[in-house]
């Protein structure tokens, strides 16, 4: 939805109310990734609470970090990291299938925008191409229209993939637990809490990410954000469909860069591209070390206990975090500002009281 | 090295990618040449000025075309909804 929200097709609020409810419609409509994410990974008979609790901590700290920057991290990944870390930590390298980590993750996080890039910059070129003789105002307003619509299968798509993810890390802690079988599906009320949690983050917001996004990396008009958000929606819904698990991040990600490079004389900020390219380097190893040290906490106090301070570690760090995002917000009002070359837009500061 | 890149995967991938994914958009724009065309015996200019949000150009003949590359866009849209329910 960044796109719609960037060339000011949907209003910001209503884009992630309507992005929100048909994430939550997607988590409904699809599950076939759920079940490879939590048993293809790591050798689930050494996984515990803790592990997924540690692992949790592990993707959710890096995620956040890197969002306050407005670099929109994958959360599969960042999760995925975790998970390996604290594995590693509590039972060795051996407990982790380096091949599917490989097959899964890995090479499919190196290929995906590479082929969101190709797609949407040969969608950019062709719409370009073909509607030079229809009039600008006749083509935004077309467009826009094309893009509400392909951005809400974005929305949908994501919510069939990305809640899954989510159903997964809970299907693993309840196997971990014994509460269900080690084959087992998600449970209905895990996949509703997923669904609204997913709906829910979407709406309270990644302003920061939807900034970079939608005016850092490139500067985009309408035609081009439809064809970022098709070429995303395609090729999410096609992974999906093969069963090949991708990292929404890095197709939608990919699709806006590809949209830049397929438009003659486009701005494409390569830095900012950069920037996230790094982060994304560093998403699996970091997101492991966090939760290799996490675990490690854990162990450490020992019992439930450890668990339980682990989790007040990591509610003091989400809590910093974002307390640190508040003292210089990106919300629905300032989302649109011009780009100068970083993330939160300069503003007249509010006078400050003179008399204490 | 098949056991480590799944090439079937990424090439049906790649293929349906450039088909739907670039070829979709390419088709409503098609679709809006041929909407926003003028009427036989009128210029661009005198059906809609450059900057009017109008889109609808005034050629019946664009419309019937117009209407034939939205409703496959749609087709294939629902045929995607339709692929993800059923593969559940």
């Amino acid at each position: 939805m960044a796109t719609s929200i960037a060339t000011n097709a949907l209003n910001p609020r209503i884009a992630v109310a309507l992005a929100g409810v048909l994430n939550l419609v997607g988590a409904f409509l699809s599950l076939s990734v759920a079940a490879t994410i939590a048993s293809g990974l790591v050798d689930t008979g050494v996984v515990t609470l803790t592990v997924v609790l540690a692992g949790l901590c592990g993707g959710i700290i890096w995620n956040l970090l890197t969002w306050l920057f407005g670099i929109p991290s994958s959360s599969s990944h960042a999760l995925i990291g975790g998970v390996i870390g604290s594995t590693i930590a509590a039972a060795g390298a051996k407990a982790v299938q380096w091949q599917s980590l490989f097959s899964k993750v890995i090479i499919p996080a190196g290929l995906s925008p590479v082929i969101a890039v190709a797609v949407a910059g040969l969608g950019t070129w062709l719409v370009y191409r073909i509607s030079k003789k229809v009039a600008a105002g006749a083509r935004n307003h077309g467009f826009r229209l094309g893009q509400i619509g392909s951005a809400s299968m974005v929305a949908l798509a994501h919510g069939t993939n990305d809640a899954q993810k989510t159903m997964g890390v809970i299907t693993l802690a309840l196997i971990a637990n014994g509460t269900l079988p080690s084959d087992a599906s998600a449970p209905f009320w895990v996949i509703l809490t997923c669904g609204l949690a997913i709906a829910l983050g979407t709406y309270v917001g990644g302003w920061r990410v939807i900034r970079t996004l939608g005016k850092g990396l490139v500067e985009i008009e309408s035609p081009q954000g439809m064809a970022a958000e098709s070429s995303s929606a395609t090729i999410i819904l096609a992974a999906s469909h093969f069963g090949y698990s991708l990292s929404t991040t890095h197709v939608a990600t990919g699709s806006i860069l590809g949209t830049g490079v397929g438009k003659k004389g486009a701005t494409v900020r390569w830095n900012v591209a950069g920037r996230m390219a790094t982060a994304w380097l560093f998403t699996l190893p970091m997101a492991a070390l966090i939760g290799a040290g996490a675990y490690g906490l854990a162990a450490l106090i020992g019992g439930s206990a450890g668990g339980v301070g682990v989790l007040v570690v990591l509610l003091a760090v989400v809590v910093l975090i974002y307390l640190r995002s508040r003292r210089s917000k990106v919300d629905h009002d300032n989302v649109n500002a011009e780009w100068t070359g970083s993330l939160v837009p300069e503003t007249a500061e509010p006078a400050e009281p003179v008399a204490a | 090295m098949s056991d480590w890149i799944d090439l079937h995967a990424i090439w049906q991938i790649v293929v349906v990618g450039v088909l739907l994914g670039a070829g979709l958009p390419a088709l409503f724009a098609v679709g809006l040449r041929v909407l926003s065309a003028p009427a036989a015996g009128r210029t661009a200019q005198a059906a809609a000025g450059a900057d009017s949000d109008h889109v609808y150009g005034g050629n019946p003949v664009g419309l019937v075309v117009a209407g034939v590359c939205f409703a496959v866009i749609l087709a294939a849209i629902g045929y995607g909804i339709y692929l993800i329910v059923s593969s559940a």
